[in-house]
């Protein structure tokens, strides 16, 4: 049975769908080198890096922006 | 009761006033605007709490009331040809969203060339969208069908857009006396507005008008045929209920002396009034003619269609033209039962149907010299 | 991190490509608004990755009808929620470059002239992206796309890209401003002023696409930076009429923008000294060089 009008109504219902599997490359965390700048929280385009810093590989897509922008090279590539 | 001698323009305004729309979105076109100049005037005056949107064309006018009917208030737009036309987009959504916006349609010709005058080409060409779209012969129907059109349209079962058509000029341009109901009497048919289906609330979060592909999109549009189709039965209630109230009764067609009748007309809007006059005249003179007036086009009302017409001879007359293939309420009959049936097409662009063409059109459905017939063309 | 909302109001699971900016854009944009927010988008890559029925990524009330008519949909949007008393709730529109500078202009334009109290965002990767690179008004001077193609008689693009912003600060209205998702504080400073100003607000958000532009999709927040500091994107705020410029980076040459992406890679010499030219005409007008 589709919705009336195809609406949805359950928000935010594409964590169903784990991205993850997309990934080839995975970004590791150290936290020794971390600073906290919180640019890669807000640089990630699937919003899964959390507050203290870690990626949620379910949805990660292994952009690899995270990594790229890390300030202090905390973040690497990973296969 | 209030008895006052307006134009179905007016008529028109004077009933969406008294179904209280929170939003107007609406665009000027000729022969619309007396419309949507009444409304303002209402607004202007506090006459009618609505916010009304000066929008910058037709397109956005369906989409400002789609996204008024998505939020979960009640809304009214009015337009016409050209007008229609560029909507035709956003038309087509508004079904399948399902959003129950009422609008009236005041029917004009489609260019080329551009014609300002009546026939119903404008509206018959949305007959697909998947909206309810009912065509009023007389200034009191269109009263009485917008308010109908309001609660056939928020009935949760349907939850469908609904068109109330009018032939320009001839409807909306000339004063008939029209019975207002009050503000009282209105408020015991239609009730307040109350959010149908789906509406975007931030406390509550819904996505509309998300991209639904081929494991979905053939039962979304299922859902809209069993909606229209369901609709039938609405819009008799509906009709029945308004008429227990208020002594005028409406259905998904008028049959007009056609229960014992040789020869049957099919017809829609202000041309039935012609119509009638000419079947007194031959009912007169002896001819067993009778006249079926399609109110409700779109659910096409096959089943009551066929109830009414028993084995007459049937001639079908459009305001309208699909090239090559006939009028479409023509083809619509044709697929409907299986009475001789002939199709003629009238009144393209404004064209005068006099008494003298209908004789004609009932002359040529007895003995048909072709399928379809232009009635009225000048001699080369 | 102090000050930033940690809420999600986009949800991963979306289906936009590895490194999109047009959902850091979206992100950062939210998170500014909070949850008394609706959202109206365009058709578009960010319509199609967000909304595959029965999923949504949207966390806040979202709709979506055509591609030409956003602006208008957030005008009953907007004028619904006043008639149910809801005036504090903000209603934003996402429109890509094509549905915004394009065919969505007239009704952008409508709306912001009848001063909706609306935010306008367009997220600008600077051309149809979701139908396969095709070229918009957006597309800057030079670049290939698959309708503007470089080959043996062109160069690809061969028009300046429309200055958008500037059309809708015409309009007189309250407050416009150029973004870019590569300064996420700048961007959000400015989704949050449009939040406060009565009246409407247009943010012309600049987001790489590594799709589009042909680069690694872990490059998409360098490239924007790169976009920044040759000043081929100005990052200003127009408020009130005051013109702001909200960052003045060291200037970089075009060159090391354009040479890092794959629509630009078969411009010559000549071809990259005349967009060095149109960049410091830019910046002259907006008083960013001094005039030589």
């Amino acid at each position: 049975m589709v919705s009336v009008g195809a609406a949805v109504s359950e928000p935010g219902s594409t964590r169903k769908n784990k991205t993850g599997s997309w990934r080839t490359f995975k970004p590791i965390q150290d936290s020794e080198k971390c600073i906290e700048c919180g640019l890669c929280y807000l640089y990630c385009p699937e919003g899964c890096i959390s507050t203290d810093y870690q990626p949620d590989y379910d949805y990660c897509k292994g952009c690899g922006i995270c990594a790229n922008e890390c300030p202090v090279k905390a973040i690497t590539m990973e296969r | 009761m209030v008895v006052k001698v307006i134009s179905s323009a007016e008529a028109i305004s004077e009933a969406v006033k008294r179904a209280r729309p929170s939003v107007i979105p609406v665009y000027p076109i000729t022969p619309q605007t007396k419309i949507s100049e009444k409304l303002a005037d209402y607004v202007a005056d506090g006459d009618l709490d609505a916010h009304y949107i000066r929008v910058e064309s037709e397109h956005s006018a369906m989409s400002a009331a789609m996204g008024a009917a998505g939020t979960g208030v009640r809304v009214f737009t009015a337009t016409s040809s050209q007008g229609l036309a560029y909507m035709h987009e956003p038309v087509f959504a508004a079904a399948g969203m399902r959003l129950p916006i009422v609008m009236a349609d005041a029917n004009r010709a489609l260019s080329s060339p551009i014609n300002i005058w009546n026939d119903q080409q404008d509206s018959i060409t949305e007959r697909d969208a998947g909206w309810i779209q009912l065509y009023a012969e007389t200034g009191q129907e269109a009263f009485d069908t917008v308010l109908q059109a309001y609660k056939i349209a928020e009935n949760p079962e349907i939850s469908l857009p609904t068109m109330v058509c009018v032939d320009g000029f001839i409807l909306t341009h000339t004063v008939d006396p029209v019975d207002l109901l009050s503000q009282e009497e209105v408020d015991t048919f239609l009730p307040k507005f109350e959010i149908v289906n789906a509406c975007l609330d931030p406390e509550k979060p819904m996505s509309l008008g998300a991209l639904a592909d081929e494991n979905y999109y053939f039962e979304a549009r299922y859902a809209v045929e069993e909606a229209l189709e369901k609709s039938k039965a609405v819009i008799e209630e509906v009709g029945k209920e308004f008429g227990d109230k208020f002594g005028r009764y409406y259905g998904l067609l008028e049959e007009y002396k056609s229960e014992d009748a040789d020869i049957i007309l099919i017809a829609m809007g202000s041309i039935c009034g012609t119509i009638k006059d000419v079947i007194d005249e031959q009912r007169d003179m002896g001819k067993k003619i009778g006249l079926v007036r399609i109110r409700a086009y779109r659910p096409f009302p096959k089943e009551a269609l066929r109830e009414a017409v028993g084995d007459a001879k049937l001639g079908v007359i459009d305001k309208d033209i699909s090239f090559s293939a006939g009028g479409a309420v023509y083809l619509d009959t044709k697929a409907s039962v299986d009475n001789q049936t002939t199709g003629f097409i009238i009144g393209l662009g404004g064209r005068d149907v006099t008494p003298k063409d209908i004789v004609e059109i009932i002359e040529k459905t007895e003995n048909p010299e072709k399928e379809i017939e232009w009635i009225g063309l000048k001699e080369e | 991190m102090q000050d930033i909302n940690t809420n999600e109001y986009l949800a991963p699971g979306h289906r936009a490509c590895s490194g999109c900016g047009a959902t850091i854009a979206v992100r950062l944009a939210l998170k500014a608004l909070g949850k008394n927010t609706v959202a109206v988008s365009a058709t578009g890559c960010l319509e199609v990755v967000t909304s595959p029925y029965p999923e949504s990524a949207w966390e806040i009330p979202w709709m979506h009808v055509a591609f030409e008519n956003a602006s208008a949909v957030a005008s009953g949007v907007e004028e619904a929620l006043k008639a149910q008393g809801k005036e504090d709730t903000n209603v934003v529109v996402f429109g890509g470059d094509g549905g915004t500078t394009d065919i969505g202009l007239q009704s952008l334009s409508g709306a912001m002239e009848r001063q909706q109290n609306i935010i306008y965002i367009c997220y600008d990767n600077e051309a149809y992206m979701n139908t396969g690179i095709q070229r918009s008004s957006s597309t800057p001077f030079g670049a290939s796309t698959t309708t503007s193609p470089a080959g043996k008689k062109s160069f690809g693009e061969d028009k300046p890209k429309k200055n958008m912003a500037m059309i809708m600060a015409a309009h007189g209205i309250p407050y416009v401003a150029t973004a870019c998702v590569a300064y996420p504080q700048d961007l959000m400073m400015k989704v949050e002023k449009a939040s406060k100003i009565k009246g409407p607000a247009y943010i012309h958000v600049l987001q790489p696409c590594a799709t589009g532009w042909g680069y690694d999709p872990s490059k998409t927040i360098e490239l924007g930076k790169l976009a920044v500091k040759s000043y081929s994107w100005i990052l200003y705020e127009i408020d009130h009429g005051n013109l702001n410029i909200t960052e003045k980076p060291t200037k970089i040459p075009v060159e090391d923008y354009l040479k890092v992406q794959k629509r630009f890679r078969h411009l010559d010499d000549t071809h990259i000294e005349m967009i060095q030219e149109f960049v410091d005409q830019q910046s002259r007008e907006l008083g960013l060089i001094e005039d030589e």
